[in-house]
């Protein structure tokens, strides 16, 4: 499972814990999130973040 | 409306030209900033040290770049000197540009206090990357640092020096940190957590004279403390940068007076980020810049779109403790109710009943969505 940070505040999508306050399930890989879905902390759009390696 | 001009690349320049683009790819869009124009986070400034990122890895992209994968024609090294709004023409350092839409984004100023002393000049700044840079060379082979200010900016960057391995002292005129966004025992739970990494405290404090010494700077407050530093940081605050607009005549308060679409008093003029105020409000944070990019990139593409701010919390990086705060509306009545929960402090904001502002440290940052949604609402 992969780690992607948010390019502009920090911010941690860990697939394996999901994000389920917005409705993504523990498990719900980067590709399958919505486009229109916005960085929890800073509101950047889901295309503005980054992968990082683990 | 034939094109878009921006003043300044920092986030509020730049996410406006993204999310213009997003929505119109062909109308002339272009960039003018003071620096080089690089694409970077000033919000990672703070924690860069804990990551181990040189100034140089802090460059998300570079603005040769950003322009070609934005179709954006970005003028560098350029300072824009004043705004001709008759004939709608900006003055530069690079000759005359005319303008059709022009939006400010040309941020904030550090505040500079009033204190005595032969190395006063030397104070440092981090207020973009430039300035990070050359903080960043200095730092090399030092130890002792101290920071005027425990705002947010102070307290994070305490942190990052502090898990670095530097001394570091913060000084502030308040007798808690970040005197101005916490209440009292949500701010004591992070004043401990950077105590336990080392960080001393100089509250309800200030410096009154800086001098060179011969190892470094010899610090005093106004209490006649006295202090040895081998480098000053100054995160005292921030004021708005509106004399480009002051001096064209656009209303001005603390900020650039703009109306819910992001309008000033120029209805070809807008302006975004630190350097704006609407309905009063300074908001220098990067939900606000966000949310205020997208609508304002409706309203230049023709559609206007009023700006509507939900719940924003801002979030304090301090690893050591981390603190979510959303304060309260100014000029509202009501009282703080703070409460130690498991791992940190829950303070609630509450006018009678209704719930209208957090703060949370530690891990009661858990509830920061829950609490977010029961803003105007009943509290329990």
């Amino acid at each position: 499972m992969k780690k992607y940070e948010c390019i502009v505040c920090g911010f941690i999508y860990d697939e394996a814990e999901g994000w389920p306050d917005d409705g993504i399930a523990p498990g719900t890989k980067w590709e399958d999130i919505p486009e229109d879905w916005a960085c929890p902390d800073c509101g950047v759009a889901k295309s503005d973040f980054e992968m990082v390696e683990i | 409306m034939s094109s878009i001009t921006i003043i300044g690349s920092g986030l509020a320049g730049y996410t406006l030209a993204r999310e213009f683009r997003k929505l119109d790819k062909q109308m002339p869009l272009r960039i003018i900033t003071a620096d080089q124009g690089d694409f970077y986070s000033k919000p990672m400034l703070s924690n860069a040290l804990s990551k181990q990122q040189t100034p140089q890895q802090l460059v998300n992209t570079p603005a040769a770049q950003m322009a070609e994968k934005e179709n954006i024609e970005i003028i560098n090294q350029c300072m824009v000197e004043s705004i001709d709004r008759d004939q709608q023409v900006l003055h530069t350092s690079q000759g005359e540009f005319s303008y059709s839409e022009l939006v400010l984004c040309n941020g904030a100023n550090q505040i500079k206090l009033n204190i005595d002393g032969d190395a006063t000049d030397e104070v440092m700044r981090v207020n973009s990357l430039q300035d990070y840079e050359a903080f960043y060379q200095q730092l090399q082979g030092k130890k002792h640092i101290v920071i005027m200010g425990a705002g947010l900016i102070g307290c994070e960057f305490a942190n990052d020096l502090g898990n670095a391995g530097y001394q570091v002292s913060l000084v502030d005129l308040a007798p808690q940190p970040l005197g101005r966004l916490l209440p009292p025992q949500a701010a004591a739970d992070l004043q401990a957590a950077l105590s336990a990494q080392g960080i001393h405290w100089y509250l309800d404090n200030s410096v009154s004279a800086i001098n060179h010494s011969d190892d470094g700077y010899a610090i005093e407050l106004c209490d006649n403390t006295r202090l040895q530093a081998d480098l000053v940081l100054s995160a005292v605050g921030l004021r708005a940068d509106t004399g480009l607009a002051e001096a064209a005549g656009l209303a001005c308060q603390r900020g650039i007076v703009v109306n819910e679409f992001m309008q000033t008093s120029d209805a070809h003029i807008y302006a975004l980020g630190d350097c704006a105020e609407i309905n009063g409000q300074l908001l220098p944070y990067v939900m606000p810049i966000m949310i205020g990019a997208r609508a304002l990139a409706k309203t230049l593409h023709g559609e206007y779109t009023a700006v509507n701010y939900p719940a924003m919390p801002v979030m304090v990086k301090t690893p050591a403790c981390p603190v979510v705060v959303c304060p309260p509306p100014a000029q509202q009545h009501g009282e703080w109710f703070e409460e130690i929960v498991e791992g940190g402090v829950k303070s609630l904001f509450k006018q009678d009943d209704k719930l209208l502002g957090f703060a949370l440290t530690g891990s009661a940052t858990a509830h920061k969505q829950q609490l977010s949604r029961s803003l105007g609402q009943a509290a329990d």
